[in-house]
């Protein structure tokens, strides 16, 4: 049992940090669910892949450099200790890209992967549905084959894409075959966002930002290069990514040991502030998160995989987030409720903290994640709910 | 980097499964609670045999030689079968204080017990321990039964001492480095009797039928069950990590994360455990108590949540340095 890092692990972290250290914008991004944002997170994106730290896990030829997993953690570290910007391009590196790697075509994977390193190809995730929240396998969006032209015409409503008013293009989920049994007959598609019959409509969030879109299809054509996987296999194909999402590729630890720095600045600043227990408890939990994730790291390298495990993850990531922040409000007392310039961290706090309360229920609400591990991990026998996953 | 228990130490922890289980398992417990302690004297000197007392002990001192990690892997068992008598005082706390011979005779299987001030005020199963000792102002005391006190835990007897005969006088630096390894044996024992709670609310939930189907199909309880679930999980390896860094720069916070965070986990454990199991778990008969009271009690011994925390804060907070 040790946490002993090799001297070429420890070379490539200082490599990671020097060049954040130089790199990472002096004054942070507009958020990037506003226009301007966007394009300067895209911008960001590109300095990332010029400097080869886009992607450090995938292969060379993809932009990569074949870092193993130990040294990805390291990297993402560093990156939010070094205050770098939120990943844009994160639906498509952390939710496609490990099913291109696994179930797309050759062709596909050389012409999506690339592309989507350096911000130049930005995806949008299509799988919500106005009646298909938890819920997934009950979308109603349709494929119908077309065989004359060799693809397929898509059909029906999405909801709550992240940034889809500003990405390049979508993945999601639709009913290729209405008389198949609710989690068959699903394929999973690829397509352009400025398609001919698709149209984006922005949906302010909480924040008062358009964070997310809806997305009409009105028959919508889609060739069948850009079915990824079999048709029919859809579910199966977008379960692989749902564990990420909750799990360890979007939500490595660097980003809540980053957070509870900030809250632990905080609190020192403002002797006033009777919240130490509350910093103690959100330290001692990104601690936590940050060795469960090496845990994570040494099952993996010693052949084993992560699945129902990722729920895990999820349920206590996002909880710790809004603890951490609601502690952070405490503290500033009635400075909390400003926004803007004015406020500490220019209204940080504030629009993290209102982001904070999201992160209960994307990614499959808690209250389903609470089913997969009662069921997964426990055993406890199936309810007539929580079917999600 | 691999933070995960070696092939020797899962072996050693299935050493001690197939030990306790051949004594009597969670039945050697309820007797030691009845004050019948043949088979937990038995199962003591069987660990003896194995090498167990001696498991902080250098090799050159006649010992194991075991290392914090090995020590955080057996209390984890250790608190999984609920193993009653004074393991933390005799194996983690008292070898590194005592003298060469005392440290001999708790290598080849004596029972010890301490009582610490203000630490673990009250000595544990003093009635079953051959050695008895005191720690105030900084000297180690032989000590002798007062009178005997109640515990929160059934499985717990303790005692009151008074301090008598010549006190060895100790460095504050090596009282609180065997303060800090009971506070790791606490800790993972704390997990391990977790562990046990959740396993036995689990199996219960599965089996208990009310309304035509097993509990455990209630959304309500599976919830409550799986929140057990990522306490523990997340507590564990701040204990194996305290575990690496005790006595090193950071192991003071680092053991007081883990005491804190296997305390809460425990703690949760056994309230959603006595819940899933309604009045059954409620009666004395029921070996659920057993690891019931280790989750009462032991968060309140060896640092108390108050303690840890300030440890931490003086830590992470600049200018908190007392
Ligand atoms: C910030 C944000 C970004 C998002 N981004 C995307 C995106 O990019 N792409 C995308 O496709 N979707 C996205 N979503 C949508 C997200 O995936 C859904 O919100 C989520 O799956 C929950 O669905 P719902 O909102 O319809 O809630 P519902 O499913 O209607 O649930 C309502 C409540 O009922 C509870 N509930 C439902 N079923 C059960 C059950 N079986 N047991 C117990 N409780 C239950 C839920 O937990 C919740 O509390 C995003 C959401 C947010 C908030």
């Amino acid at each position: 049992m040790n946490l002993d890092l090799t001297p070429e692990q420890q070379a490539f972290a200082a490599e990671a940090r020097a060049w954040l250290q130089q790199h990472v914008p002096a004054r942070p991004l507009p958020s990037m669910d506003t226009e301007d944002g966007f394009a300067a997170h895209r911008r960001w994106e590109a300095t990332l892949a010029e400097g080869g730290w886009s992607v450090v896990a995938w292969p060379e030829q993809y932009g990569g450099r074949d870092a193993g997993l130990i040294e990805w953690v390291l990297f993402e570290e560093e990156y939010y200790r070094a205050g770098a910007p939120t990943r844009v391009a994160q639906n498509g590196i952390s939710l496609l890209a490990p099913i291109l790697f696994e179930h797309g075509t050759p062709e596909q994977q050389q012409r999506y992967l690339k592309a989507m390193t350096d911000g130049s190809l930005i995806w949008a995730q299509a799988w919500s549905e106005p009646g298909a929240g938890s819920d997934l396998a009950a979308i109603r969006s349709t494929a119908r084959r077309d065989e004359e032209r060799g693809g397929w015409i898509l059909n029906g409503q999405k909801i709550w894409s992240s940034r889809a008013a500003w990405a390049d293009r979508g993945f999601g989920l639709f009913r290729s075959d209405p008389t198949a049994e609710r989690h068959r007959g699903l394929t999973y598609f690829l397509f352009p966002l400025d398609a001919e019959g698709i149209t984006v409509r922005p949906i302010a969030q909480l924040d008062g930002t358009t964070g997310f879109a809806e997305i009409f299809f009105d028959d919508v054509f889609v060739p069948d290069a850009d079915v990824l996987g079999a048709p029919g296999d859809g579910w199966r194909v977008a379960m692989s990514t749902a564990g990420n999402e909750r799990g360890l590729s979007l939500r490595a630890p660097g980003r809540f040991l980053a957070a509870t720095d900030r809250l632990i600045d905080l609190q020192a600043s403002r002797s006033e502030a009777d919240e130490t227990d509350a910093v103690v408890d959100a330290w001692i939990r990104a601690e936590a998160y940050r060795l469960y994730t090496w845990q994570t790291v040494s099952t993996v390298q010693d052949g084993g995989s992560v699945g129902a495990e990722g729920s895990m993850n999820k349920v206590f990531w996002s909880e710790l987030d809004v603890d951490i922040h609601e502690t952070a409000l405490r503290i500033l007392g009635p400075e909390a409720e400003l926004r803007g310039p004015q406020a500490e961290r220019d209204g940080r706090w504030a629009e993290d903290y209102l982001f904070s309360l999201s992160g209960p229920i994307y990614a499959g609400t808690n209250e389903i994640q609470r089913n997969i591990i009662a069921e997964r991990i426990l055993g406890l026998p199936r309810g007539g709910d929580g079917r999600r996953a | 980097m691999r933070f995960l228990p070696t092939d020797e130490q899962v072996a050693f922890a299935e050493a001690i499964d197939d030990i306790v289980e051949a004594h009597g398992g969670s039945e050697i417990a309820q007797r030691w609670a009845a004050d019948d302690d043949e088979a937990g004297r038995a199962l003591w000197a069987q660990f003896a045999e194995l090498g167990l007392t001696g498991l902080r002990v250098p090799e050159e001192a006649g010992g194991f030689g075991g290392s914090a990690s090995d020590l955080a892997v057996v209390f984890e068992r250790l608190g999984y079968h609920g193993v009653p008598g004074p393991y933390i005082e005799s194996i983690a706390f008292l070898p590194a204080l005592v003298d060469a011979d005392t440290r001999e005779r708790l290598v080849a299987g004596a029972i010890a017990t301490v009582a610490v001030d203000p630490l673990a005020p009250a000595a544990l199963d003093a009635h079953a321990a051959e050695l008895l000792f005191q720690v105030r102002s900084c000297a180690l005391h032989p000590a002798a039964v007062r009178e005997p006190a109640g515990s929160l835990a059934p499985t717990r007897r303790l005692a009151l001492l008074d301090a008598q005969g010549e006190a060895r006088a100790l460095e504050a630096r090596e009282l609180a480095l065997a303060a800090d390894e009971a506070a790791l044996a606490a800790a993972a024992m704390l997990i391990g009797a977790g562990e046990r709670l959740l396993d036995e609310a689990v199996s219960y939930a599965k089996v208990r039928e009310q309304f035509g189907r097993p509990v455990g199909e209630f959304q309500a309880l599976k919830h409550q069950l799986a929140d057990v679930r990522v306490a523990l999980t997340f507590a564990r390896p701040l204990v194996w990590n305290a575990a690496i860094a005790l006595g090193m720069d950071e192991g003071e916070r680092a053991v007081s994360a883990a005491k804190i965070a296997a305390s809460d986990a425990a703690a949760l454990a056994a309230r959603v455990a006595l819940q899933v199991h309604g009045a059954i778990g409620y009666t004395s008969e029921h070996s659920l108590r057993i690891w019931l009271g280790l989750a009462h009690a032991l968060p309140a011994v060896w640092g108390t949540r108050a303690f840890h925390r300030a440890r931490i804060a003086r830590s992470i907070l600049p200018g908190r340095a007392a």
